[in-house]
């Protein structure tokens, strides 16, 4: 776990966006500006997306997963962001519904199979209604980044 | 054994929650099976030998097999139903 890269620079916090390719490209252009992940990233993302939707109405505020192939990721993070408004995203498993996601949580795997626990921990948060709240509605991205370190059980490396 | 394939759109994400949880429940109820996970796309090459899917993506393809819905493993809402009726199939 200790070699994901999580810290304030992979969280947006207010993001402006329309619609859910918007979201997506916002997201994937940061993280390819970071090094994180290759150029084919972000129009795997919004392809696959469009293929299979990941928007997940919880018992919170609705939340999306969006997440591609590992051939496209070069360090492995998950990247966050509150949207300043609601965005419609497909319900995943459910191709005629749509969703309202407030918060998205963007996978960049770099291997298949190998994140059980961690993607366990990130359901946990999806269960957890005041946690979803919580998110939702922070501003500040370093306390984002304390809450889901701490909820998703990050060993850091170097600081931050 | 019954044989489970466990899909989702990527093979990577949610299928490794799906596949996890069935895991546990097929141990909690001393079942073996033969869990597979794959991504959706490939499900046509295992038809012949499969016994049920368990899927977060949406599939329009008509099988030999049952197929069951597994989003509720990634929000907790309607799980005990899902997991109810995975594990009927698995008891058949």
């Amino acid at each position: 776990m200790s070699d994901i890269h999580f810290n304030e620079s992979i969280i947006l916090v207010d993001l402006e966006a329309k619609t859910k390719e918007e979201v997506l490209t916002a997201m994937g252009e940061n993280l390819q500006k970071l090094g994180l992940v290759k150029e084919s990233f972000t129009p795997a993302i919004i392809a696959r997306e469009g293929e299979f939707a990941t928007g997940l109405p919880t018992k919170g505020v609705s939340v999306a997963i969006p997440h591609t192939d590992v051939e496209h990721v070069i360090t492995k993070t998950i990247s966050f962001a509150v949207l300043k408004d609601p965005v419609e995203f497909g319900v995943m498993g459910d191709p005629e519904e749509t969703t309202p996601v407030k918060v998205v949580f963007m996978l960049a795997m770099d291997q298949a199979h190998d994140q059980l626990s961690l993607l366990q921990r990130l359901m946990q948060v999806f269960q957890d209604e005041d946690t979803l709240n919580y998110l939702a509605n922070e501003k500040e991205a370093v306390k984002i980044k304390n809450l889901l370190a701490e909820k998703l059980d990050f060993a850091f490396e170097g600081g931050e | 054994m019954k044989k489970v394939l466990v899909a989702c759109g990527a093979g990577i994400a949610t299928s490794t929650v799906v596949n996890g949880a069935i895991e546990e429940m097929a141990k909690e109820n001393n079942l073996k099976v033969d869990l597979v996970q794959i991504k959706i796309t490939e499900v046509g090459s295992h038809v012949d030998s499969a016994d049920l899917l368990v899927t977060t993506a949406m599939t329009k393809k008509e099988y030999p097999f049952p197929v069951i819905n597994a989003r509720s493993f990634l929000t907790g809402i309607g799980v005990e139903d899902t997991k109810k009726q995975i594990l009927d199939e698995l008891q058949k």
